[in-house]
């Protein structure tokens, strides 16, 4: 028989007379007859060594317990960014990706049933064009990281060419999975280094690694030092130029304030929704923006599911459904423009639901909001004795500190004794910036949080 | 049983848009503000935006917008939902006010480690349980989903063979024609050449053709098991030593351990390398589309090509590691996607070892009982006359497997799988899971027969289904036809 001989609540046929209903109804005597087929000497002879099962309230009280001891700062307290950031996330959003209707489906495979997934997707792809200003989005990526790797890799179906030019001053762990992606497609990804003064784009230097191998250029606008790229329009036109395309990733929020990269000449735009109404939640799930331009020619290498608009077959209603999946994976197989299945589509639906409630002015209103708390921050913090901040300008909303006497890392390690977590260090992935640290700062983080912080750093840099 | 969708004409956000509303407030601080000035002012010209189209709504009517919307979508909470290869079980509710109150959501991943230990031992016992159940000592957590983890598994092998010169003169990969589609695309992604490997008459991998293929060119290969037609590939370690005795390594497709737990481990009968998907085997829900989560698990030997960082306990502190020069590198950012990896631990803790080999069990029997109840006039059942399936079968509809599939829809019940494997005319995959009573059981058999039979007798009511969901039948035509192509407003 079964293991345990008892009724589940998960499982409404471990009832020992449901259970022993329909063995007999197969003829079957015990379940172990179900497993005939399998060879003995393929099956396990022992118990699995996991503990025994739990009641609901005992798992809820130890996963409580087991968490006692970890430090959640709250969202203004918290002043990492790099790739995820704290931002007010509106209750609507976690009402709306909590309606099991959304959460407990599958892909809409069967159209006709899923129209409310379908349409909450369209409505998605929308918004990122409308932000963006591309023609095409896909109902997204994995993740910024992936979405950039996927990116380069259709630039290279694209042109037909071979290396990505991508610049030193994106997100570090943005690069390492471009190059995953493209190392095993046997694609190069040349790294042109930064200007160091200034944190952006050496142009000069940018301009002698590009040439007509040149699949695309991947930059960051703001870059990983929160920096904007004042010359991103000159940068795209070297792309397109030397017949390359122009990638650029981004943080959406920053397009509340910056122009939508279509119009300075980007031909892939990808970037991280999670400030979109979604939690830091230790780095996942967030969700990769994925947008393009260039026609049908195009959209048919981009990766991914895309949601298309269309009519019933009478003719009667406007509906939704799943659009060129010729381009994916179950249809195409090995030459399928990605591998991409499951993606982060609930993710997606939170976005939309933040995007909605923000409108265009709550948008705009919330660029100036981002701009004022981290300028505020940098300022304050560089008028604290040995500190220069913010170490380059101008920028969005995470910015670099630069320590002149202090060690950034004993500051990381020392602001969570205050509650507060923030200074990233950035001498591991830029030793030229070992002595600086990274910050963010956002609309959650009012004066007296962020003078909590200066006052926390002060105390760190002056306490040696 | 009669069954209603919603049906409302649900307007598009942009349509609902009207000058001046907005549906939430932000935070303001006017001393904050008068510190800094025009911060705008700061940004450079030529990159500044002049104006956002975004719909204006306010919160009342998006909610209702929202809950419209869902009232429009089925889902395992609705009712039966039996795609094959999915493993849409009941996703038990704890572990979603878990996850909605934990304040693992606040944790920032760049926070330092000494402050997440909890967190850490949370995930690294979920690992160790997942590598208990799959059989294979090493893992990461880190793929977001199933495809990334065969991805990352493939860049494994790709690494392995690297390091020992192999890489220019061995670039196939094996994968047997029922294989999902990701297999293939993974593979190709990672650079190899995909070989395909036909089946033989009763829907197991044909060994012959294996042995054929099988030689110096052969990086590895790629299996489910059971296989996608829901049968246990009794010949597998045949093809395991086959494989490893041309020095290739074998990939294990976890998606179909729902049927196994506890009774077969992919590491004992030889895989070197699998992921799982914790969005179908583990309870956790799938999100419409997502997110998932796809950890890979390996042998001792190659734990080195996992993914960076790993997450390592010496005892007494859990740390992540990135010291690992021959990683495969990173395949995404973070350490994956937390809340599902949460979630999957705590299903594990409230099944437990013997709850989590019964619900195998009971998935088995779900998917024979089921099958026994299927018309044989409509539905060839071929591979299944001398052996169990199991978590799953496919039926090869005598009729069209779309229309049977649009038929279903009227009755309340989400239609299976249809069109894969590839390998099966009018495939229709069928995976009931754990979670289905004998009622619900009894009540679908009755309906994919009913359908059938009307798809058989009366093709022209066939055609015009489904009359009560959402919309009646969508034109997929228009939707993907260059000319009427629509992807945004
Ligand atoms: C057999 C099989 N392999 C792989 C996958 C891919 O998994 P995921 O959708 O999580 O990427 C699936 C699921 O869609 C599957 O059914």
């Amino acid at each position: 028989m079964l293991v345990l001989n008892l009724s589940k609540p998960y499982q409404p046929n471990s009832a020992p007379n449901v259970t022993t209903r329909m063995l007999r109804a197969l003829g079957l005597n015990t379940i172990e007859e179900l497993y005939n087929d399998i060879p003995d000497d393929a099956k396990l002879n022992r118990p699995l060594n996991i503990p025994e099962g739990k009641t609901e309230g005992e798992v809820e009280r130890l996963i409580e317990e087991t968490l006692r001891q970890d430090l959640a700062p709250e969202p203004h307290q918290c002043f990492l960014g790099g790739g995820i950031w704290t931002h007010y996330v509106p209750a609507l959003v976690d009402e709306v990706i909590s309606r099991s209707e959304f959460y407990t489906a599958y892909t809409p495979y069967q159209a006709e049933a899923s129209q409310g997934m379908l349409q909450a997707l369209y409505e998605y792809q929308s918004l990122i064009c409308d932000l963006t200003g591309m023609e095409i989005a896909n109902s997204s990526m994995y993740d910024w990281a992936s979405a950039a790797g996927e990116a380069g890799r259709m630039a290279v179906r694209i042109t037909r060419r071979r290396k990505i030019v991508a610049l030193r001053n994106c997100g570090p762990q943005r690069l390492d999975t471009l190059k995953t992606y493209c190392d095993a497609a046997g694609v190069d990804v040349v790294v042109v280094d930064y200007e160091h003064k200034k944190g952006c784009i050496d142009y000069s230097t940018l301009k002698e690694k590009v040439d007509d191998e040149t699949a695309a250029i991947y930059f960051e606008n703001p870059n990983y030092f929160g920096v904007f790229e004042e010359q991103a329009e000159e940068i795209c036109k070297l792309a397109h130029l030397k017949g390359a395309l122009a990638i650029v990733g981004l943080d959406p929020t920053s397009l509340s304030v910056v122009k939508p990269p279509a119009e300075y000449g980007a031909d892939i735009v990808v970037g991280e929704g999670q400030p979109l109404g979604l939690y830091p939640n230790y780095g996942g799930p967030l969700i990769g923006i994925f947008a393009a331009r260039g026609g049908q020619k195009v959209f048919r290498q981009m990766p991914g599911r895309i949601i298309g608009e269309t009519l019933s077959k009478n003719g009667e209603r406007r509906c939704y459904t799943m659009v060129m999946q010729t381009r994916e994976q179950h249809i195409r197989r090995e030459e399928a423009t990605s591998n991409i299945c499951t993606n982060e589509a609930l993710c997606a639906v939170a976005a939309s639901v933040y995007l909605a409630m923000l409108g265009s002015s709550g948008l705009m209103e919330l660029g100036r909001r981002i701009m004022e708390s981290s300028h505020y921050a940098a300022k304050k913090l560089g008028e604290i004795k040995n500190v220069e901040s913010p170490r380059f300008t101008p920028f969005f909303k995470d910015f670099v500190v630069r320590f002149l006497q202090a060690d950034p890392e004993k500051i990381y390690r020392n602001l969570p004794k205050y509650g507060l977590v923030g200074s990233q260090p950035l001498g591991k992935d830029f030793p030229e910036l070992s002595d600086s640290a990274l910050f963010s700062a956002t609309e959650v983080h009012l004066k007296k949080d962020i003078d909590f912080l200066i006052h926390s750093v002060s105390k760190e840099v002056e306490d040696k | 049983m009669k069954y209603r969708q919603a049906r409302w004409d649900e307007p598009l956000l942009i349509e609902l848009s009207g000058e001046g509303r907005c549906g939430l407030t932000l935070p303001f601080d006017p001393e904050l503000s008068r510190e800094v000035g025009d911060v705008l002012e700061t940004i450079p010209k030529n990159l500044r935006r002049a104006d956002i189209r975004l719909p204006q709504v306010a919160q009342p009517q998006i909610t209702r917008h929202y809950i419209r919307l869902s009232q429009m979508n089925y889902s395992v909470d609705s009712g039966t939902y039996p795609l094959g290869s999915c493993t849409m079980k009941h996703n038990p509710k704890i572990i979603q006010r878990i996850l909605a109150n934990t304040k693992v959501r606040k944790i920032h991943p760049e926070q330092p480690d000494e402050y997440t230990q909890g967190l850490m031992k949370i995930l690294f016992e979920l690992g160790t349980m997942l590598a208990e159940i799959v059989g294979l000592p090493k893992f990461s957590l880190q793929p977001a989903a199933g495809a990334q983890g065969e991805f990352t598994g493939v860049l494994m092998i790709r690494a392995w063979l690297k390091d020992r010169g192999q890489l220019n003169t061995r670039n196939e990969i094996l994968i047997p024609d029922t294989a999902h589609g990701t297999n293939p695309a993974s593979a190709a992604m990672a650079g190899f050449k995909v070989i395909e490997i036909p089946s033989t008459e009763d829907g197991l991998v044909d060994v012959e053709a294996i042995k054929a293929v099988a030689g110096r060119s052969t990086a590895g290969m790629m299996m489910t098991v059971p296989n996608t037609l829901g049968l246990f590939e009794k010949h597998i370690k045949e093809v395991i030593n086959i494989i490893h005795e041309v020095g290739g390594l074998m990939y294990y497709d976890g998606a179909n351990l729902n049927a196994l737990i506890g009774r077969v481990r992919p590491g004992d009968i030889g895989f070197d390398i699998a992921h799982l998907n914790l969005h179908k085997t583990f309870g956790t829900p799938h999100g419409g589309g997502g997110p998932g989560a796809g950890p890979v698990f390996s042998t001792e030997e190659l734990g080195e090509y996992l993914p960076k960082p790993t997450l390592e306990f010496d005892g007494q502190r859990y740390r992540w590691c990135y010291d690992r020069p021959k990683s495969v590198g990173r395949v995404r950012s973070y350490f994956g996607n937390i809340s599902v990896l949460l979630g999957a631990y705590i299903y594990c803790l409230l099944m437990g070892r013997d709850g989590l080999k019964d619900a195998s069990a009971l998935a088995t029997l779900a998917a024979n009982y089921l099958m026994s109840k299927l018309d044989r006039r409509y539905f060839d059942l071929h591979y299944f006359l001398n052996i169990r399936c199991k978590h799953e079968f496919v039926a090869s509809a005598k009729v069209s497997a779309l229309e049977v599939a649009k038929l279903m829809l009227d009755y309340g019940v989400h239609p299976p799988t249809i069109y894969f494997p590839i390998t099966v005319p009018e495939a229709m995959m069928i995976e009931p899971t754990e979670s289905e009573s004998v009622e619900e059981l009894d009540n679908y058999a009755e309906v994919l027969n009913k359908a059938a039979e009307v798809a058989s007798k009366d093709p022209k009511a066939a055609a015009e289904a489904p009359h009560n969901t959402a919309t009646p039948r969508v034109d997929e035509v228009r939707a993907s036809h260059p000319r009427t192509l629509k992807v945004r407003w």
